[in-house]
């Protein structure tokens, strides 16, 4: 029997610059800032890491920051690839890293000026990889673009509405309403605005969009035992998945039997299998929300409802504070800061230290997942 | 084919898997890799070096009746490209093919052959709608568009 990961170690620290649609420092600068106020967090010395990973779209680099920050011999990195399909991965990598013995000390961080920086859609010199001959000439030029194709044919076969995409929207904006670091915190949302927002691409609207944010964020994960000692209230890392489907297609996973059912339920499977809970017993999630579609169809895919409910799951306050699954209670993508997913996993942590700005009472597990529709990943979270 | 305002939108990026489509495309044929193996024959898209069924790297490019029937779309709005944003609201559809059902060919639901991606009113776009393949020239390159069976 291999080695489990379960519970073999924990975040004991988290960092992370301010959120704004341009920040003046470049994203070296803000890796560092953000890395270093992780392990000021954990208590433990910048010499003292020797493991670091991030995701092959972080544009700061191992050398960099291991040298900036003063890291000692760095004997474990790693780059996760698919966008924001890797925020979790980096976690899980770091945790099989350190509890095999490979490392002691891992920083997982993700740095991005998305708010002032260039859309990467944009460029059409850099083209996409494969698929995009088969798309992009027919004017799917963006991820909206992209998602927006599998949300249409999601709501015309099982009824959900936008209704239902309101209901995600609103709940990151009231948790934003409740974090002062969040970029909405003072900027309400109604139905009304929802229903009368600009298209993006049909049927999505500007709300069903996340944020264009400038930010960094990290965090530190050491052995259980190790966590005793730290500064901070461990948060575990009970479960670990990644997630790649059978004839998977990325975004445009418009080729196989059945593209509404993604890498969540890949990744699902591997997650519950190895761990002590089921999905009835998170407290709290934080759903990768790059578009408000993700939501439902990640609650079917970790097993929250099932196939088709995602919608109707929605309705009746059930993702709010006091709901039956509250999510991204520090806002998410959609309002706090859109870093690539790396919020979340910082939010699931504070959830569990119990010193989140919309703390769900006695949080004691938490679902943290990656970007759904591209190959993925997650983490179950315990204190 | 004439050559048309649509010359100015993105051409498709075209790799050694790929290349076969795009010639019979410029024949004005709509045709899918599949399977040479006698007891094997699937088809697959995107196209690949070797089967995901038999592991066979013999294959042939199939042709398709172009005929099938339109899965989703969406109405992309500014912002988007030059090219795209000046067609705005335009459609972009996936297409079940009769053929085989579980591929799905991304384009453009137009008037005719030459017609601009925003040809067809919005209100027209439906699920199920079933559709035949047409071909344009964007960029020099011939590409499946789709026209309504029935107008």
């Amino acid at each position: 029997m291999a080695a489990s990961l379960k519970d073999a170690t924990a975040i004991v620290g988290i960092g992370q610059t301010p959120f704004a649609k341009r920040l003046p420092e470049s994203e070296k600068t803000l890796a560092c800032r953000a890395v270093l106020a992780a392990l000021d967090d954990a208590g433990i010395a910048p010499s003292e890491v020797d493991a670091f990973a991030s995701y092959t779209m972080e544009e700061t680099d191992e050398v960099e920051i291991a040298k900036a920050i003063g890291a000692g011999d760095v004997t474990f990195f790693s780059k996760v690839g698919y966008g924001g399909g890797g925020s979790c991965a980096t976690v899980a990598h770091l945790a099989a890293a350190v509890a095999t013995g490979q490392a002691s000390v891992g920083v997982a961080w993700r740095s991005r000026k998305r708010g002032s920086g260039p859309r990467p859609w944009k460029n059409t010199a850099v083209q996409l990889p494969t698929p995009a001959q088969w798309t992009r000439p027919f004017g799917l030029l963006r991820p909206a673009d992209e998602i927006a194709m599998l949300a249409r044919r999601y709501m015309h076969e099982y009824g959900a509405t936008r209704d239902h995409l309101f209901n995600v929207a609103l709940a990151c904006r009231n948790r934003a309403n409740q974090n002062p670091a969040a970029i909405m915190y003072e900027r309400p949302l109604t139905r009304e605005m929802y229903m009368t927002a600009r298209w993006i691409s049909e049927p999505l609207c500007l709300f069903d969009n996340c944020l264009e944010t400038d930010g960094a964020l990290a965090c530190v994960i050491v052995s259980a035992e190790r966590a005793r000692d730290c500064r901070r209230k461990a948060v575990y890392v009970h479960s670990v998945a990644q997630g790649l489907p059978s004839q998977h297609h990325g975004m445009v996973n418009y080729w196989n039997d059945d593209p509404l059912s993604g890498p969540a339920w890949t990744a699902a499977r591997h997650l519950w299998k190895q761990a002590d809970f089921g999905p009835e017993d998170v407290d709290v999630a934080q759903i990768y929300d790059a578009f408000t579609p993700l939501i439902p169809l990640s609650l079917e895919g970790y097993g929250f409802c099932g196939r088709g409910e995602g919608g109707a799951f929605t309705e009746g306050g059930a993702l709010e504070i006091g709901g039956q699954l509250p999510i991204n209670t520090g806002g998410g993508g959609l309002s706090e800061a859109y870093v690539h997913g790396f919020n979340l996993i910082n939010e699931g942590v504070k959830q569990l230290r119990g010193t989140s700005t919309a703390q769900v009472p006695d949080a004691s597990t938490c679902l943290v997942t990656a970007g759904e529709g591209v190959p993925t990943s997650a983490l179950l979270l315990r204190s | 084919m004439a050559r048309s305002d649509t010359d100015t939108l993105l051409s498709p990026v075209i790799d050694d898997d790929g290349a076969p489509f795009w010639e019979y495309a410029s024949r004005g044929e709509l045709r899918i890799q599949a399977c040479a193996r006698p007891d094997c024959g699937a088809l697959r898209f995107p196209p690949r070096p070797c089967c995901p069924h038999c592991q066979s790297f013999d294959s042939e490019w199939r042709r398709m009746s172009g005929r099938g029937r339109i899965w989703s779309y969406v109405l992309p709005h500014p912002p988007l490209l030059p090219a795209y944003a000046e067609l705005a609201p335009y459609n972009a559809i996936l297409v079940e093919l009769a053929d085989a059902p579980h591929i799905r060919l991304a384009g453009n639901l137009v008037s005719g052959p030459n017609a601009p991606l925003n040809s067809i009113p919005s209100e027209r776009l439906r699920i199920g709608a079933k559709v035949q393949v047409v071909f344009a020239y964007v960029g020099g390159v011939a590409v499946p568009r789709w026209v309504l069976e029935r107008l």
